[in-house]
């Protein structure tokens, strides 16, 4: 029994079931395989994920993932090509192996509204999918003019770079273009937001490129919070690194932007004196991606409260919504986190449509931010269901020590860009 | 009855007799199944590193037992491994290598 996968034994079950079914067996007592459809939306960290779990578990599923765009490109490394570490191609990954080895239906197209009573989906491109259960995933969409001035035209004078591809290389190119001795403003939401880490891995990053290219530069980081990520040990590697270099501005310092002008490439906090830069990341306040909103997923919130066992909307039964758009914390937004509800998402859906019960969920998130190449740190957290939701697991987890090495650190950078290949692989490989 | 519809079912009670009750919830995920698709972020499906991560497919179940065991009581050093294996107790632990125990 130990050679045989269980995905053959089920197929053998289902050989012998259908011949005992004679006897008016049913073949779903026998295997109690799942069957119906499942329609994603969005192949993302959250929706690849859980289309490709679910066609390991239950083969007889119809899954369908519907994706806008026809490759992904990921927010994780992004700051490492801004940075010049790597190129766009790096973090790009096509869904070729979801559709031929795992046999998903990848249907490359928008999804525009949700009709939860009918249980059906509409495409752009016209058509219709009916489905027995919905997972959406859409990721985050942009809270335009929650900053003053800050709207989709401004975004292309001060690239957000908080959705990869475009403005990604746009933001590149800026730095690029930029001279030597200019100031470059990243301005930080308040909290919840995609990737907690992410502004200060980014300032890590272009300040290691603008070391080498334009030294006498300086990054000021305007943030609406008063703490943020793994903060100590983001501050003890700009010390190490680029020392004088980058200079984070607190909320209470005036850190909090109000509005921007972007004719004037200045930004205005919320108090003390405006800032003119040469380059303006301006990372806006988000939402659940615009789809969740138009069903209205998302309740009165920004974000889509759900079940966290099961992650089913707590607004639209057999509905699931998973990754960044969902309420999942204390789990933070981020790609590993995306994929581990993906996960905990397949098994709920295997479970319930084929009338059993699904195991005790387990999550799990890991963010690794690079201060440099040579430069990993990261945070961990191992996650159960508790009385009232998702809690962390009492004594896992935690951030990487202060008082580790250059070897540790080295380590961590290396084990980053080996955790970037494993997820990506785990997900459109 | 005849001869020919009982043999099936003959088969069927031999076979079932011999599986883990969790492997005849096909459809279902099985305990194991849960706990190790948390390795995966890391170590690749399954076990199957494409990048520096130890690649961890094919090991044994005493391996992957005594390995979580060392990292969670600090006895063998890591760097994130640690942080990992204190997020599971001795009976999750087992499963878990049972599960990477049963794959290729
Ligand atoms: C700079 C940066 C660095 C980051 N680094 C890390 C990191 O190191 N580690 C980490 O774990 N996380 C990181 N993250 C966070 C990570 O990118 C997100 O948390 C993750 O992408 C969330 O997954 P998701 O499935 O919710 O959304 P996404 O991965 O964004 O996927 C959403 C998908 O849905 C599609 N879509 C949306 N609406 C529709 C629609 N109506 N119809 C069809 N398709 C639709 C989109 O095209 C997209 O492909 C980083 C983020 C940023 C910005
Ligand atoms: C955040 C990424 C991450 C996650 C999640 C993770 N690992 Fe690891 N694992 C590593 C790294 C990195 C190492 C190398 C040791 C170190 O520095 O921590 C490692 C080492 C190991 C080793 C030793 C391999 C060898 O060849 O000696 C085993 C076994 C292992 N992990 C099993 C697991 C299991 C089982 C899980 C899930 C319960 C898991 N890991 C989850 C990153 C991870």
């Amino acid at each position: 029994m130990r050679n045989l996968t269980r995905r053959n034994f089920v197929r053998m079950l289902g050989t012998v079931g259908a011949a005992s079914s004679v006897l008016g067996w049913p073949l779903v007592s026998l295997a109690g395989k799942a069957t119906g459809r499942v329609v994603i939306v969005g192949g993302g960290f959250g929706g690849a994920s859980c289309a490709k779990y679910l066609s390991r578990l239950a083969p007889g599923l119809e899954i369908t993932l519907v994706e806008r765009d026809s490759k992904f490109i990921t927010c994780p490394f992004s700051n490492a090509v801004l940075g010049g570490l790597y190129d766009i191609d790096f973090i790009t990954h096509g869904y070729d192996a979801l559709q031929k080895a795992h046999g998903v239906k990848v249907v490359h197209d928008s999804a525009t509204a949700i009709d939860p009573g009918a249980k059906t989906i509409s495409l752009a491109g016209g058509s219709t999918l009916p489905y027995d259960r919905l997972v959406v995933s859409p990721g985050i969409d942009i809270q335009w003019g929650a900053i003053d001035g800050y709207d989709q035209a401004a975004s292309k004078v001060m690239p957000h770079a908080w959705k990869a591809g475009s403005q990604t290389l746009l933001l590149r190119k800026q730095l690029e273009d930029m001279p030597d001795g200019g100031v470059v403003i990243i301005a930080a939401p308040r909290n919840p937001f995609r990737c907690p880490p992410g502004p200060y891995e980014r300032a890590s990053l272009i300040a290691h490129y603008l070391k080498q290219a334009k030294p006498r530069s300086k990054i000021l980081i305007y943030d609406a919070k008063d703490k943020f990520s793994k903060q100590p040990l983001f501050e003890q590697g700009w010390q190490a690194l680029y020392p004088g270099m980058i200079e984070w501005i607190s909320e209470s310092e005036g850190g909090a932007i109000e509005s921007v002008d972007i004719a004037n490439m200045t930004v205005h906090p919320t108090f003390g004196d405006p800032q003119k830069a040469d380059v303006v990341n301006l990372i806006p306040p988000q939402k659940a991606g615009a789809i969740a909103h138009a069903a209205g997923l998302n309740g009165d919130g920004a974000w889509c409260p759900v079940n966290q066992r099961t992650f089913e909307s707590t607004v639209h039964p057999g509905i699931h919504v998973i990754g960044d758009a969902a309420v999942a914390n204390p789990m933070p937004k981020s790609g590993f986190a995306a994929s581990s509800q993906g996960k905990v998402c397949a098994a709920a859906i295997a479970a319930d449509l084929s009338g059993q019960d699904m195991p005790e969920p387990s999550y799990v998130n890991t963010c690794y931010s690079l201060v440099g190449p040579d430069y990993g740190i990261s945070v961990a957290m191992v996650y159960r269901m508790g009385e009232s939701g998702i809690a962390a697991v009492q004594g896992a987890g935690g951030v990487s020590p202060k008082d580790a090495d250059h070897a540790f650190r080295k380590a961590e950078a290396r084990y980053s860009v080996g955790w970037y290949q494993s997820i990506t692989s785990d997900i459109w490989a | 009855m005849q001869s020919s519809t009982i043999l099936p079912l003959v088969a069927v009670s031999i076979m079932i007799a011999f599986l883990p009750a969790s492997t005849v919830q096909a459809g279902a995920m099985d305990p194991g199944e849960m706990l190790s698709a948390s390795c995966a972020g890391c170590h690749g499906t399954d076990g199957h590193s494409p990048g520096a991560i130890p690649d961890i497919s094919g090991k044994s179940a005493d391996f992957i037992r005594i390995s979580l065991q060392d990292f969670r009581s600090g006895e063998r050093e890591s760097t994130v491994m640690g942080r990992q294996a204190k997020g599971y107790s001795d009976e999750e632990i087992r499963l878990i290598a049972e599960y990477f125990g049963q794959q290729k």
